[in-house]
């Protein structure tokens, strides 16, 4: 309940932010942060909790995108209802994916491999299908009312993706508190020892897969959304499956706020850089690439593990190294 | 006679040009303890491997409670009553002791609170009460053991498959875990175990088969099978002197 | 169908291109072999090395043939330090970590020079970029045909280095059984990053002799990379020969499914390829650590 508490505290600092005269490069910074916090959730129900590393996370962003883009486009569905296919269409793609992945038994250094492929295959075809605009990209007609799920005023934008972000961290909580969840960390810790004690370990990454791709799906639709363009390198190219993984990663991997702390870091991170340096391309993920090394050779349990040891020195004023050298 | 709870008839498995099991054939009695003994490398481990449902043997058959389950995949078996614990310990490394007995607990239990609440119940059992919020990974090689112990039972297993509890523990915790086996017994709990430690065999279990070289030799009361010469054969060179000692005692 | 007058050179092309390919794959497949992780940096390692051949033509007028005399030493020296100091340290052991120290070096190393170079492709002219023989009727490009001859060359050395040299034996030992090898006394995480070095060297040398003929530019890598998985998947993780076989078989396929699907399309058939062949023969192509 202490957890639940603090995600509606934190939800609530960050809904007040409109209200303090935020201006909209402001604003505008904290969308694409919390974007990339909701991709990072969804990247962390499957890697963080479940110990599964995907490095093809833009498959399901990138199917968000483009569902929610060419239905209202190419077929002229309610942008809300697109929006919800949209989810729905990325959840698929990962249900799929997982089940031909973990009935072949692929883990580790392959399950990387295999995920990275198939978010390449999609773009590549979405870089030459019709359907999806091929290499000119799909750009959705600008249409400021609340029936076509665009608004006016940035300030309720920063509120639908906070209100998707919270619910994600609610997710997060109740992974923590649940059966499936127990059954996901143990499938992380040792899958065979799962198996053992009556976890089946396929169907329970399927699940965690399934749903890693929902919520990563919703923020490529609130992306296609909220900039009403996409292309296949913007949807399906690797700069999204790095930055979930790495939101999730640096801000603590199996953690609940892990990801958005980590999106929030990472993104400051990346606007300091722009300032330093003007607009230099590559620079920001140059940065965000040593902060991932750095994180795992120092901090294995990023940001949350650090304010974690913060606080049990303060808790524990002689604090015992014992059971972390043990652990080893 | 009733059918026994376990049968297992004829299996084989072999591992590229390996015969790890031939046709082993053994049985276990429902609210027995039934040992599986013999030299390192005979195949105990990978005929649990095949009860419980992680490899699956190339000829042969496996029966419980009247039901065939060869190749049934493990968390099945699991929900069927079958646990097993691993010889070489797997604990959730990451998670705490309560956590860890939790998972096992969670598939007699949906809610979080009540696999909890039942896992810190065993673990006070299995003499883990003041560890429950330590990390697995933190527990010395005794407590690792009634890690192991303590999650297979928070399944609320039938038929419990003890693969070398003992190996490791000095002689005092031996001491201390061998009445544990014996509560857990107690509870209605079958029990096979593979164990090095005869003193213990002798002391708990009431039928004892022998697998030597992937194939039972022997099987029988305790004291019988460790007078058998050809046992005592399976063992020369390797504990056969220990063999006879304990038998002797 | 299409006519032999276009089929046969296709073939050709594909065998010269798969060459290189095979050689890149060979970097990778190495590196899986011994340390059993997969080098997400190969293909931003491979981008450094293209821009290194590129600018030692540019800048001091060397060949790239020549070139890769040098190269392939400093990368056999990066590639050994890279493991040493920096994947090997900050992964503690553990192959998740590894894999993702490799992707966090592929990010920085594909971004350095992006923000050094921008994003301009770059080419070469050597007198010979456009030299053509004839084989039986077909015309090959003369750089990819001496492409071919020097894979050959670098295959039979590596060959020869892992079975003839102490090194050689050192690394097969780590390979197939680590924990025994370190026992024994071998020193695991130099042979490690010796393996990483060797890996990078082909690179080096893959690199001399794509830029003749290809472009650079900070992504390029990308796309060799995956073909390289391909390869390496297919020929199964860790074996030299199949790395080859697998190298030469990826670029025939390439080059007819180019000729029949269109440039974009055949890259797909390649992505097929590899995933079929991960999902359905996983086990056998190669094994997986428990
Ligand atoms: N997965 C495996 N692959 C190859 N060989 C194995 C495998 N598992 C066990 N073996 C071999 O099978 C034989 C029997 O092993 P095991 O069942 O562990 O024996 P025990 O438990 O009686 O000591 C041994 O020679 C062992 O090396
Ligand atoms: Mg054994």
């Amino acid at each position: 309940m202490r957890r639940l508490a603090m995600i509606v505290l934190v939800v609530a600092v960050l809904a007040a932010v409109p209200f303090t005269e935020a201006s909209n490069a402001v604003l505008n910074f904290l969308v694409v942060a919390l974007l990339i916090a909701l991709a990072g959730q969804g990247w962390n129900v499957l890697g963080g909790y479940g110990g599964q590393y995907s490095f093809g996370h833009a498959a399901f962003f990138g199917t968000g995108a483009y569902v929610t883009a060419v239905l209202q486009v190419r077929y002229g569905v309610n942008a809300w209802l697109a929006f919800a296919l949209g989810i729905a269409a990325g959840a698929l793609v990962g249900a799929v994916i997982g089940a031909l992945t973990f009935r072949s038994g692929l883990r580790g250094s392959y399950f990387a491999l295999v995920t990275l492929a198939f978010a390449e295959v999609l773009r590549i075809v979405a870089s030459v299908a019709p359907i999806t605009g091929a290499g000119v990209g799909t750009l959705i007609k600008l249409d400021l009312r609340h029936e076509a799920l665009q608004f006016q005023s940035r300030a309720v934008f920063y509120w639908a993706i906070l209100g998707l972000v919270a619910l994600s961290l609610v997710i997060a909580w109740a992974i923590e508190h649940s059966r499936f969840g127990a059954w996901l960390t143990a499938v992380r810790e040792n899958e065979d020892a799962a198996r053992a004690l009556g976890v089946d370990a396929t169907r329970v990454k399927l699940g965690a897969m399934t749903l890693s791709a929902a919520i990563t799906a919703a923020a490529g639709c609130f992306y296609a959304q909220y900039f009403l363009f996409i292309d296949a390198g913007i949807a399906y190219g690797p700069w999204i499956s790095v930055e979930a993984l790495l939101t999730a990663i640096i801000g603590g991997a199996g953690t609940i706020f892990g990801p958005l702390f980590g999106a929030l870091l990472v993104r400051l991170l990346g606007e300091a850089a722009r300032l330093v340096t003007g607009d230099a391309p590559g620079l920001d993920l140059v940065i965000y690439g040593a902060a991932l090394v750095l994180v795992v050779a120092f901090a294995p349990r990023g940001l949350m593990g650090i304010v974690a040891d913060i606080r049990s020195a303060f808790r524990r004023p002689a604090p015992r190294p014992t059971a972390e050298a043990a652990g080893g | 006679m009733a059918e026994p709870l376990l049968t297992v008839r004829n299996v084989s498995k072999h591992f590229g040009g390996l015969q790890a099991v031939d046709a082993a054939t053994l049985f276990a009695e429902e609210g027995r303890i039934t040992a599986l003994i013999g030299p390192n490398g005979a195949g105990k481990t990978t005929l649990f491997a095949m009860i419980s449902g992680f490899v699956r043997p190339d000829a042969g058959s496996v029966r419980y409670e009247g039901c065939d389950i060869t190749g049934a995949p493990p968390h099945e078996l699991a929900r069927l009553g079958i646990a097993r614990t691993f010889q070489i310990v797997q604990p959730f490394a990451g998670l705490t002791v309560r956590e860890n007995i939790a998972v096992g607990a969670h598939m007699r239990h949906r809610g979080r609170n009540a696999a909890l609440a039942a896992a810190t119940a065993i673990a006070r059992e299995m003499g883990l009460g003041d560890m429950l919020d330590q990390p697995a990974a933190a527990l010395t090689v005794a407590g690792r053991k009634r890690l192991e112990l303590a999650r297979a039972l928070a399944t609320q297993p039938k038929l419990l498959l003890l693969d070398e509890v003992l190996a490791g523990l000095n002689p005092s915790e031996i001491r201390d875990v061998v009445p544990v086996i014996r509560a857990i017994q107690a509870r209605g709990v079958s029990i096979m175990m593979i164990e090095h430690v005869m003193q213990a065999v002798m002391s708990l279990s009431e039928h004892v088969f022998v697998l030597a070289e992937g194939r039972i030799i022997a099987q029988g009361p305790p004291e019988g099978v460790s007078a058998d010469p050809r046992v005592i054969e399976a063992y020369l060179g390797h504990g056969a002197a220990k063999l006879t000692a304990a038998g002797a005692a | 169908m299409l006519s032999p007058v276009i089929l046969i050179p296709a073939i050709l092309n594909g065998l010269l291109t798969g060459a290189v390919y095979a050689l890149i794959a060979l970097g990778l497949t190495l590196i899986y072999g011994v340390l059993h992780i997969i080098n997400f940096a190969h293909g931003a390692l491979l981008t450094a090395a293209l821009f290194a051949a590129y600018f030692t033509q540019k800048l001091f007028g060397i060949d790239p043939y020549l070139a890769a005399f040098a190269l392939a030493p400093l990368f056999f020296v990066l590639g050994y330090a890279l493991q040493r100091f920096v994947i090997g340290p900050a992964s503690h052991g553990d192959d998740r970590n590894m894999l993702l120290v490799t992707l966090g070096l592929a990010v920085i190393i594909e971004n350095a020079l992006l923000y050094a170079f921008h994003a301009d492709t770059r080419t070469i002219d050597v007198r010979y970029s456009f030299e053509t023989i004839a084989v039986g009727g077909s015309f090959l490009a003369l750089p990819r045909v001496i492409g071919l001859g020097a894979v050959l060359i670098v295959a039979l050395l590596l060959w020869a280095l892992l079975r003839l040299t102490d090194t050689g034996k050192a690394i097969r030992a780590v390979a197939k059984e680590k924990l025994g090898a370190e026992l024994s006394g071998i020193d695991v995480a130099h042979i490690y990053a010796m393996t990483f070095g060797l890996g990078t060297a082909c690179l080096a040398v893959a690199a001399c002799l794509l830029i003749p003929t290809y472009y650079v530019n900070p992504h390029v890598g990308n796309a060799f990379v995956l073909v390289a998985f391909t390869i390496v998947v297919l020929g199964g993780m860790g074996s030299v020969p199949g790395a080859l076989i697998g190298g030469l078989f990826i670029g025939v396929v390439e080059s007819l499914s180019g000729l029949y699907l269109g440039e974009s399309l055949g890259q797909i058939g390649i992505f097929l390829i590899f995933i079929l062949v991960l999902l359905v023969r996983p086990s056998g192509l190669f094994g997986e650590r428990a």
